[in-house]
């Protein structure tokens, strides 16, 4: 069992800083998920990990022991890469002892490890095929297998999910699940994909330009994400913006949306309470967050909502949920909602949003509120 | 397991009707045969001349049929015909250039290999600028590093040396090497070697395990250009080595450039195949993996 720990790192391929003062901290049997768009650093930060870059100021501790200049193979690491890379000359068996072998682990040993990998990853009967013979799904499993027959302190995963279609992909994201259940390993996860990331860790690091933005536990960083940028990355659809100004009035701090018919949107009663009137200001709601007016979901959940009338411009089904295009006001906006419910196109429905899980970010510094 | 599926070339002359299909076969396979036939009758002309006497060459000249057929000219030719002094035949200077181009071929695809898998795959700082100059030697023309060479070869005491010629050609030949393996390693994904230093390999456990079982279409194709352009090699031969040390191609320029008394057209063109006789083996046998290796990717 081990812990990692990042501490003020930096990154810079000549003049350009790839990544800017991270700090992480892991502790030991836990799952961080990694996510960033594209080029964002995710990738330069797990091989800063695994000693295959070096760094460029700051700290790398696995178990409270600096390494930053330690070598990969000092590390005590295993590394699931997204080509898998496997080796194309070697068997099966050969690609999963080949890191025995190099260090120096006893035959027998050897042979017990692949036995209880093969078998938790069900790969017996591919042992002694090319990697070039398996299927991309069969691919996956041996290139986990090969982080799992040695022991080592810390998983790492670069992307290992992205080159499988849709349903491996998530058959695979339980197993994975399961075996971090079984070996609870610490395990650092990087992904595109958000669902992965909420599925599968316990805090989740959101990285953009090299910056990261928020390290927090999936629902936090589903609910209070920090700012703009988190919330619209996590979560798909993505969350609704909407520009408003703050307005006072004797019974407390409510919105006027910007582009809506003026009507007050009263905020819970207790919160928000030193906005300054007339602020700018813009609202965040989850397409989820929109129910039909007459439920009044949020206040049996002893929240508060408010009701929008929304334009229905485009209905797109996708089986477990409808989605909405719609207007409010003048903007655009997001809904999801139960098919069954599912008003038609050209429609104008009230919706009551939920103010309780809704997010207000200052326009300017695009931070939460 | 691949299924045996049946497997038929793109054959584009086997459409349109069918006195056009005749058409343009035939006029291709008649474009070929002259070319070939271009290509291949000096070499026939040459190997009937092997089995001429003498005096009927002098008499009916090079080209004619011949009447007394007799091989005794090729075992002249190997073993007791008199050059530049001995009476050996070209077999020593044969030995010669296979004890050159051996183990200079060896030599050099072996530093060409290392060389490649440093310079793909182990990246530093200038090493773009050093493959850069390393390849200038392949447009650099053999004639400039003669002086150079010659000084070098002096100083080391390996002049008119079969182990200086080796020296000189295994340096020569790095230039191309090197090039031909940097640019096929390159192909082979850097997360191999990743994988690998996190699996605990070093260096050369990753050259030895991973690398080179993937190098074989690459060292077919630097064996082949090394041994050919080694063994042909004449400039180098001529003017570094001498007398009983030459390499074939320069022992038989000297033969039959010596000038003194009738020439023996017949031992000669003996003489002359059996120097053809090494480069046309690896090519027959290595050809085939020479086009595929020089197309093929590394990894697929
Ligand atoms: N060797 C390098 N030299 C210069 N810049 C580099 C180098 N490697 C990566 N970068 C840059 O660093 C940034 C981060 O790259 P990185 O591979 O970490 O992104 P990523 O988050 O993994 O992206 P992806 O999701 O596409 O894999 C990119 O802008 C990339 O161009
Ligand atoms: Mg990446």
């Amino acid at each position: 069992m081990s812990s990692l720990l990042i501490k003020d790192l930096r990154k810079s391929y000549g003049s350009v800083e790839v990544l800017k003062n991270i700090n992480l901290e892991a502790e030991s049997g836990e799952f961080v998920a990694l996510v960033g768009p594209s080029g964002c650093g995710k990738s330069t930060l797990l091989s800063i990990i695994a000693g295959l870059e070096s760094v460029t100021s700051g700290e790398i501790r696995i178990d409270d022991i600096l390494v930053n200049d330690r070598a990969p193979k000092d590390r005590d690491i295993a590394m699931v890469f997204q080509s898998y890379a496997l080796y194309p000359t070697m068997s099966v068996r050969e690609n999963m002892t080949f890191g025995m072998e190099s260090r120096h682990v006893p035959k027998a040993q050897q042979q017990e490890a692949i036995d209880r990998v093969s078998a938790l990853l069900q790969i017996e009967p591919l042992l002694d095929r090319k990697p070039s013979q398996l299927s991309g799904g069969q691919r996956q499993r041996v290139a986990m297998g090969r982080a799992l027959v040695r022991d080592p302190k810390l998983f790492l995963f670069d992307e290992p999910l992205s080159n499988l279609d849709a349903k491996l992909r998530i058959e695979m994201r339980t197993e994975i699940k399961k075996l971090h259940q079984n070996v609870g390993k610490t395990t650092v996860y990087v992904t595109h994909d958000q669902i992965e990331a909420m599925t599968l860790a316990s805090r989740i690091a959101v990285m953009h330009k090299g910056v990261l933005q928020q390290y927090d536990t999936p629902k936090m960083i589903y609910e209070r994400p920090v700012n703009r940028f988190v919330a619209s990355f996590m979560g798909s659809p993505t969350m609704n913006f909407l520009d408003a100004r703050v307005a006072r009035s004797e019974s407390g701090v409510g919105l006027v949306l910007a582009a809506g018919d003026g009507s007050v949107l009263p905020l819970p009663s207790g919160t928000f309470s030193n906005l300054a009137p007339d602020r700018n200001i813009v609202l965040g709601v989850r397409p989820e967050h929109f129910s039909p007016a007459h439920e009044q979901r949020a206040e049996r959940k002893g929240g508060q909502s408010v009701i929008m009338r929304a334009k229905v411009d485009m209905v797109e089904p996708t089986g477990s949920q409808t989605i909405l295009m719609v207007t409010i006001g003048g903007s655009d906006a997001v809904i999801a909602c139960e098919p069954d419910h599912a008003p038609s196109q050209g429609d104008t429905v009230s919706f009551a949003v939920d103010m309780t899980k809704a997010c207000l970010f200052d326009p300017a510094t695009e931070q939460r509120l | 397991m691949a299924d045996a599926v049946p497997h038929r070339d793109f054959d584009p002359l086997s459409t349109g009707s069918f006195r056009q299909r005749i058409l343009s076969k035939t006029s291709v396979y008649m474009a070929l045969t002259i070319f070939a036939l271009g290509y291949l009758v000096p070499l026939v002309i040459i190997l009937i001349n092997t089995l001429r006497p003498l005096d009927e060459i002098v008499r009916s000249g090079f080209i004619a049929w011949p009447h007394d057929v007799s091989l005794q000219y090729w075992g002249e030719a190997w073993s007791t015909f008199c050059i530049g002094g001995t009476c050996e035949g070209v077999s020593r200077f044969f030995k010669n250039s296979l004890m050159m181009a051996v183990p200079a071929t060896i030599l050099s695809t072996a530093i060409g290999l290392v060389n490649g898998y440093v310079l793909s795959k182990w990246r530093f700082r200038g090493s773009d600028a050093l493959f850069g100059i390393i390849t200038l030697g392949v447009f650099m023309p053999a004639q400039m590093t003669l002086l150079p060479w010659a000084f070098v070869l002096g100083k080391l005491g390996l002049s008119n040396t079969i182990s200086g010629l080796v020296l000189v050609h295994t340096v020569q030949g790095l230039s191309f090497t090197t090039l031909f393996c940097r640019n096929y390693f390159v192909n082979i994904p850097d997360d191999l070697i990743k994988a690998a230093r996190i699996d605990g390999a070093g260096f050369w456990r990753i050259f030895r395990r991973i690398i080179l079982p993937l190098s074989p279409p690459i060292i077919i194709v630097a064996v082949i250009w090394q041994f050919t352009g080694i063994w042909n090699e004449f400039l180098f031969g001529t003017v570094f080595t001498s007398g009983a040390n030459q390499p074939i191609t320069s022992a038989i320029v000297a033969f039959s450039g010596s000038g003194t008394g009738e020439r023996h057209y017949n031992v000669e063109a003996a003489a002359v195949i059996m120097a053809a006789i090494p480069p046309l083996f690896i090519y027959l046998v290595g050809g085939k993996y020479f086009v595929r290796g020089l197309t093929q990717g590394a990894v697929k």
